[in-house]
């Protein structure tokens, strides 16, 4: 119940936006969000609400530190 | 970049596993964590991560699927209410197939009440603006990741002056269970693979009393399987360096004071109180209720109505599952009378239940 997707804003109305992943559009509210927000930012929607920023900078730095850890041709 | 396949890369998650199999080697001890909510089990159901740990290292899954801890009690109310005249119940999918003790929502539509699954609890606002005439009840069930969504729903309702909708609220919070959990000898936790969306609203510091007071090493970690095995090995580590801490593996999404506006709307809209979990029993403070000011939108107190004697299932194990002591394997009636199309326990109902996921991903 707790499945939240990453999604991306695409278009901001007041403090209802929509966001899309994959093609699927959603509409999301930030009312709960203590996060300032703008086009093309991702954002955690749970349940019609943006629950959480995603921290695109620690997503990638995490990202890059496995690939170097963990390189595919080790691990294929 | 979606933030999901990325994070399903199949050479780190590889590398992980190997990386936690040296750490854990020459360990005399087996090390036993609990995750705590319902989508990770399903995760580690999905993505086969069990297989892929050494025999040391052992995965139980907790209380962490909201709809198989709501005791029957709850679904024979909301059944109760979908038998009056006029009223439209309103839910997320996952409640409707849940036996009560003797029927469930699904049988009750079968006969004609309305119960319409709604993704958001935003439809359901909307629902009730469009039929003015009648009464629409939000079956409002779920953790620290939901209730704040139906807080906004109360919000949104008493702004736009509803007063044709209300909420059945029987929310829990986690960090409560699971200090009774790890007290618990039978269970021995060495550690917690902390929830990720309950803890983007509540932060991780919530879970500093387990850690620091009562020894567990806690790591919020994410849903991805490359999120799910980095959390198991900074568990491994703070083991194997004797340490007991709250880190964050999901750190894209998680942060250390989690999201103070959705706190501050739950601490407007809701009041702590005492809460039955199933297979756990009443675990005080560790439930939301309607807070008395927004008291016209709680359905419980402005719609009587006559409730049965709620039964449990004979024979059904989910208590134990819940808590950990037991596998669905140990279950007589997993696979044989309980099945998804035809569950006995809420275990077996909901996606992610812990049945669910190992009947559909484990067998």
């Amino acid at each position: 119940m707790c499945l939240g997707i990453p999604m991306k804003i695409i278009s901001i109305d007041g403090t209802d936006v929509v966001a899309e992943v994959d093609g699927v559009k959603r509409s999301a509210s930030l009312m709960i969000l203590d996060e300032v927000v703008g086009l093309g930012d991702y954002v955690v929607v749970h349940a019609g609400f943006a629950i959480s920023k995603l921290d695109e900078a620690d997503a990638l730095e995490t990202l890059e530190l496995m690939r170097e850890a963990f390189p595919v041709e080790n691990y294929s | 970049m979606n933030y999901m396949d990325e994070f399903r890369d199949r050479s780190i998650v590889l590398g992980l596993a190997e990386r936690i199999k040296e750490l854990a080697a020459g360990r005399p001890e087996p090390m036993t964590f609990m995750e705590v909510c319902g989508t990770h089990t399903m995760a580690i159901y999905q993505y086969g991560l069990r297989s892929l740990l050494p025999d040391g290292v052992r995965l139980i899954s907790g209380p962490g699927c909201p709809v198989c801890v709501t005791p029957n009690g709850y679904i024979d109310r909301a059944i109760a209410l979908s038998r009056l005249p006029d009223t439209i119940i309103t839910t997320f999918g996952d409640m409707v197939r849940v036996p009560g003790s003797t029927s469930s929502l699904m049988e009750e539509r079968a006969r004609g009440a309305d119960v319409r699954i709604v993704y958001s609890p935003l439809d359901a606002v909307s629902i009730a603006e469009k039929n003015a005439g009648k009464r629409v009840v939000f079956l409002g069930v779920g953790f620290e990741t939901t209730a704040p969504a139906i807080a906004g729903s109360i919000l949104t309702a008493a702004s736009k002056g509803l007063v044709n909708y209300s909420v059945l609220a029987a929310h829990k919070t986690i960090p409560l269970p699971m200090e009774i959990l790890s007290s618990d000898p039978e269970l021995s936790i060495d550690g917690y693979i902390c929830p990720a969306h309950v803890s983007a609203i509540i932060g991780a510091e919530a879970y500093m009393p387990l850690a620091e007071k009562l020894g567990v090493p806690c790591v919020v970690t994410g849903f991805e399987p490359v999120d799910v095995m980095q959390g198991v090995e900074m568990l491994v580590r703070q083991v194997v360096e004797k340490r007991s801490s709250v880190e964050i593996q999901y750190g894209r999404v998680v942060k250390w004071e989690g999201n103070r506006k959705a706190q501050a709307i739950l601490a407007e809209v809701f009041s702590v109180c005492d809460s039955e979990w199933r297979g756990i029993g009443v675990i005080p403070g560790s439930g939301l209720e309607i807070a008395e000011k927004f008291a016209a939108f709680d359905a419980e107190k402005t719609i009587p109505v006559t409730v049965e004697e709620p039964r449990e299932h004979l024979g059904c194990l989910c208590g134990d599952i819940l808590k950990g002591k037991r596998s669905p394997f140990d279950c007589p009636l997993f696979a044989t009378v309980c099945m998804p199309e035809s569950p006995v326990g809420a275990c077996m109902v909901s996606s992610e239940g812990t049945c669910a996921a190992a009947y559909k991903y484990g067998r």
